[in-house]
């Protein structure tokens, strides 16, 4: 059933296609309906998986026999949260993108392609076919934002392809090699994620070959020093692509370090486990920092990001099982919310007001000629924050729990990070909305156009899906939390030691 | 010595007599019937006639299965040979399709035999293991290829093109018979198992170190590797885009299978070791060498080029380079690999240049300026573009990844502890790299717009049809790659 996930963004990709060009009306319709029943499967068939814990089957079939590869598609807790995540990202992202005119077919053909390979990524269990949905997924990314995006759109377009496809050059290279030794321990070929987890590889070997994959996925996690795409393709980009790229994008490097890299290589993480924990608590502590500082609005959003995914990879290394629930959690929370800053910045003010800068909207008095959208950026900025209540507060705090057992002065610092986070939070809301600064004259001719109604729809989707989230976490975490709990979990050898250690 | 059989001689030859007779029919009916229509007439029935040759050649190479060698090598047909047999007729079929639409020429029955010609030549090549059978079949396809290269008389371009190409082959000729000459004279027999067999044991004396580099150099040459490349921008450039795709795609096929017969079959025991700090010398070092040196160069100049014909002749260079990776690999694995990679590389790259040939004939030039706002004036080739150039790119589930996927898995595969991962390594970030000059042109396509004034373009159907088909296949075979790996 979850199958269909991919097959039907495709099938609607085909559809658009045939659309003629000049129908916008008929082009959004398509691609709304196309992302609410890719989204509902997701919905329908997460509720049917009776044990999450398990890796069930959902399709095998024999794809090339020679070099072991098959057409693998299953899943786990793990993968159902995040097929979710971008069920409702992708909903959210068309609502917040009613207003293309320009080319609007292809727009949303680019965007179902996106998001078909998304659900791919996340729900392969063959390593090869994870890679293909993979870097399927950076052309659709290039010509969003190379066409459709603003501030320096080919910059950051084609800077966003050449980081992603580096990345994936690097897990290619480490996939090969882990191909070529697991086929002389296994006495056949194989890239069955399952099976290769129980391969175990030699120690130097993994010492080499696990931060090439890992880096490889983590760049596109935006693992500092790695994370300058992000930033500027996130500005780059039109408000859905950014939505996109922070909201599932993002999770595919982090979903493949925890899925490929440490599944495969248990040993490697332990050796690189504290390097991995100092970089993600770099990326919390800059990306705050620089967000401070900003004064483009959708810069600080777009580190903010980076900032926040820093959570996600500090989790990663805890190995231990609360950190790892919490990294988990922090990819649904993180897609949730910076989907909806990105939607407030992008959609409701650029959009409107055509500019981005602090000092030009300090003087428009944002909060009162777009009440909705000054609430929700403050809500939204509250759950950003962590507050309680909102689901980045439960994955949040997972985290530093899984990393205060063992890495104490690195937590602390991250708790640094999370204060400036705070800071730069009420700075941008202080100053793109309830500025005190004198107001320019208005312009009575060209009032603001009123927020629409798919935009409140999403909002309140986005808004709503956090807020039950946080309040009643344990409707993801028992999805999650059986993956590394169960003993049969798949994620089992990565652990059995983290504990001990 | 037996009698010569010659019956039996035809029957083995009969896919390239009947390509033979087919050259015969096309000269003769556009030099009577033909006579005075007009030159798309000619072209058109000329291609059929082309095209049902082709296609009865390719039927009975495919359908006989027949396994024979004749005079120790001279003509040799098994299974594998038919098949890419095969592979070289389909891709002649498709580049006759292309050229359907050329405007460059009036000697329409010439330019359609000359191919034809070619095609006998390549296909005897793949069909011997007998170096002076070896020389005379790329003789054959090469002065075809020269006066291919030479065949747009109103364009100063095509003739420099062919006379570069021409004096640089004709040395490069000069560079493969002397090397020959010492192998015969090492071992005295021209059969490559004979040659073997008395090299064995030998070791490497300086006679057969210059043998095995002057081989390097006249078949580095024929596949457009560093350092013999020179001749290929402008070739690809100056000539008619039919010819260019001829040389990029048949004669490659053709080459590099016959490349690594020699190698691998003639220079048993002189292999020595390209391996990351186990370097032996003999003949993988050398096409170590010169595949790095392809590889990062190729890519590396691609990059700064304006024009997409140019652009594409130095990322045929770089594939050139990863290809020889499959020769260097040496196990039955990776040379079916870099036949499959070889092949789908063909058909790739016949479809991009068939796309270069319908904008050049529209808008006046290859710059990639002139691909602006391709999507929208002809929405169905520029998704065709899309997939050629992803596929050249390394973008999955394209042919070219599953290709290069083969390929370096194999040569991981191929030595004790990963021995050839540092080439391997600079192959895929060097196919990193080439992903951003693909990206260029995907660029103009489908993110800048056409000047205001631009025409509408009109692709010609029998070139669509062909560049549909080629993008399906390259689609398919990215797919389901055991349908064309199980012939290899």
């Amino acid at each position: 059933m979850l199958a269909w996930t991919i097959y039907i963004s495709f099938i609607g990709v085909l559809v658009l296609m045939l659309l003629p060009r000049d129908n916008a009306r008929a082009a959004r319709i398509v691609a709304l309906l196309t992302a609410i029943a890719g989204c509902v499967v997701a919905f329908v068939g997460a509720m049917q998986q009776s044990n999450p814990g398990e890796v069930t089957t959902i399709v095998k079939a024999d794809w090339i026999p020679s070099i072991g590869a098959k057409y693998f598609l299953a899943a786990d807790g793990i993968s159902l949260v995040l097929v979710v995540l971008t069920g409702l990202a992708a909903i959210a992202g068309i609502l917040f993108s009613w207003n293309i005119e320009k080319r609007t077919k292809e727009f949303f053909a680019f965007y179902l392609a996106l998001i078909g390979a998304v659900y791919g990524v996340f729900l392969s269990f063959d390593v090869l076919l994870l890679f293909m949905f993979y870097e399927l997924t950076i052309i659709p990314k290039y010509f969003l934002i190379a066409r459709w995006g603003s501030t320096r759109k080919e910059y950051g377009a084609m800077k966003l392809a050449i980081y992603s496809f580096v990345g994936s050059h690097l897990v290619l290279i480490g996939l090969i090699a882990a191909w070529v030794v697991a086929r002389s321990q296994l006495g056949h070929a194989s890239l069955d994620l399952i099976e290769l987890s129980q391969v175990s590889f030699p120690i130097a070997f993994q010492h080499w070959v696990f931060p090439l994959v890992f880096v490889g996925f983590a760049i596109l996690a935006g693992m500092w020093p790695f994370h300058t795409w992000a930033p500027t393709g996130h500005v780059a980009a039109p408000t859905a692509g950014s939505m996109l790229l922070a909201g599932v994008v993002m999770k595919l490097g982090a979903y493949g370090c925890l899925r490929v890299a440490m599944l495969m290589f248990p040993e490697g993480v332990r050796m690189w486990q504290g390097e991995i924990a100092c970089l993600a608590v770099a990326g919390i502590v800059y990306g705050a920092g620089v967000a401070l500082v900003q004064r483009d609005f959708k810069f600080v959003i777009g580190y903010s990001s980076v900032s926040h995914m820093g959570f996600v990879l500090l989790g990663l290394a805890t190995l231990n099982t609360i950190g790892l629930d919490g990294a988990v959690l922090q990819m649904f929370s993180h897609g949730i919310i910076a989907g909806l800053l990105f939607a407030v910045v992008g959609r409701m003010v650029y959009d409107r007001t055509h500019t981005r800068d602090f000092n030009d909207l300090e003087t428009m008095q944002l909060g009162k000629q777009l009440p909705f959208a000054g609430v929700t950026f403050v809500i939204a900025g509250i759950a950003s924050m962590g507050l309680p209540g909102f689901s980045g507060f439960i994955a949040e705090l997972q985290v530093l729990m899984g990393a205060w057992t063992v890495f104490p002065k690195l937590t602390i610092l991250s708790g640094v990070g999370i204060l400036i986070g705070v800071a730069y939070t009420l700075r941008a809301v202080q100053k793109g909305f309830y500025s005190d600064a004198p107001p320019a004259p208005a312009d009575h001719d060209h009032p603001l156009e009123p927020i629409s109604l798919p935009e409140r729809f999403g909002a309140v989707m986005l808004i709503a899906a956090s807020l039950i989230i946080g309040l009643f976490p344990s409707l993801l975490m028992n999805w999650i939390e059986p993956c590394f709990t169960s003993p049969l979990s798949m994620f089992g050898r990565l652990l059995a030691k983290g504990v001990a250690q | 010595m037996n009698p010569v059989n010659y019956l039996q001689i035809l029957q083995l030859a009969a896919p390239e007599t009947i390509v033979t007779l087919t050259v015969l029919v096309v000269l003769g009916a556009d030099l009577t019937m033909l006579r005075g229509k007009s030159i798309a007439t000619r072209f058109n029935v000329g291609a059929l006639l082309s095209i049902l040759g082709c296609a009865s050649a390719a039927v009975f190479a495919f359908t006989r299965h027949v396994e024979f060698n004749l005079f120790n090598g001279l003509l040799v047909v098994s299974p594998q040979s038919d098949f890419v047999k095969v592979a070289l007729l389909v891709l002649t079929i498709f580049t006759v399709l292309i050229s359907t639409s050329g405007k460059f020429t009036d000697h329409v029955g010439e330019y359609l035999s000359l191919i034809l010609l070619a095609t006998i030549g390549l296909m005897f090549l793949v069909s011997t293991e007998d170096l002076l059978m070896i020389f005379i079949a790329l003789e054959l396809a090469s002065l075809s290829l020269y006066i291919l290269t030479a065949f747009n008389k109103r364009n100063a371009k095509s003739s420099e093109a062919a006379l570069k190409y021409f004096l640089f082959g004709g040395m490069s000729a000069a560079f493969l018979l002397f090397g020959f000459s010492l192998l015969y004279g090492i071992s005295g027999s021209t059969s490559l198992p004979e040659i073997a067999r008395s090299l064995q044991g030998r070791g490497l004396d300086p006679l057969l170190l210059v043998a095995i580099v002057t081989t390097v150099i006249g078949f580095g040459f024929k596949v457009a590797a560093v350092p013999f490349h020179l001749w290929a921008p402008d070739a690809y450039e100056g000539a008619p885009t039919p010819s260019a795709v001829f040389i990029a795609a048949g004669s490659k096929v053709a080459s590099f299978y016959v490349l690594a017969k020699i190698f691998t079959l003639g220079f048993v025991g002189a292999e020595g070791s390209a391996v990351w700090h186990g370097y032996v010398s003999g003949w993988m070092p050398v096409v170590a060498i010169v595949a790095a040196l392809s590889m990062v160069l190729g890519n590396l100049t691609a990059i700064v080029q304006s024009s997409v014909k140019r652009l594409l002749a130095y990322s045929a260079i770089a594939h050139a380079g990863y290809m020889l990776l499959g020769v260097l690999s040496n196990t039955p694995v990776s040379a079916s690999a870099m036949m499959f990679y070889v092949i789908t590389y063909a058909l790739t790259v016949i479809g991009a240049f068939g796309v270069v040939a319908v904008v050049e004939d529209v808008t006046g030039g290859d710059a990639i300026a002139n691909f602006n706002g391709l999507s929208r004036r002809a929405p169905g080739l520029s998704l065709c573009l899309l997939v050629f150039l992803l596929s050249l790119g390394g973008i999955p589930p394209l042919a070219g990844f599953i290709g290069k996927f083969f390929l370096f898995s194999a040569a991981v595969g191929a030595e004790k502890n990963l021995g050839l991962l540092w080439l391997v390594i600079l192959a895929i970030a060097m196919s990193a790299v080439s992903f951003y000059y693909y990206l260029r042109v995907l660029k103009a396509a489908y993110v800048l717009d056409a000047a205001a004034d631009a025409p509408a373009i009109k692709v010609p159907s029998l070139s669509l049809f062909a560049i549909m088909l080629l993008a399906a296949l390259v689609i398919l075979l990215g797919c389901a790659p055991g349908l064309l790996m199980r012939f290899l």
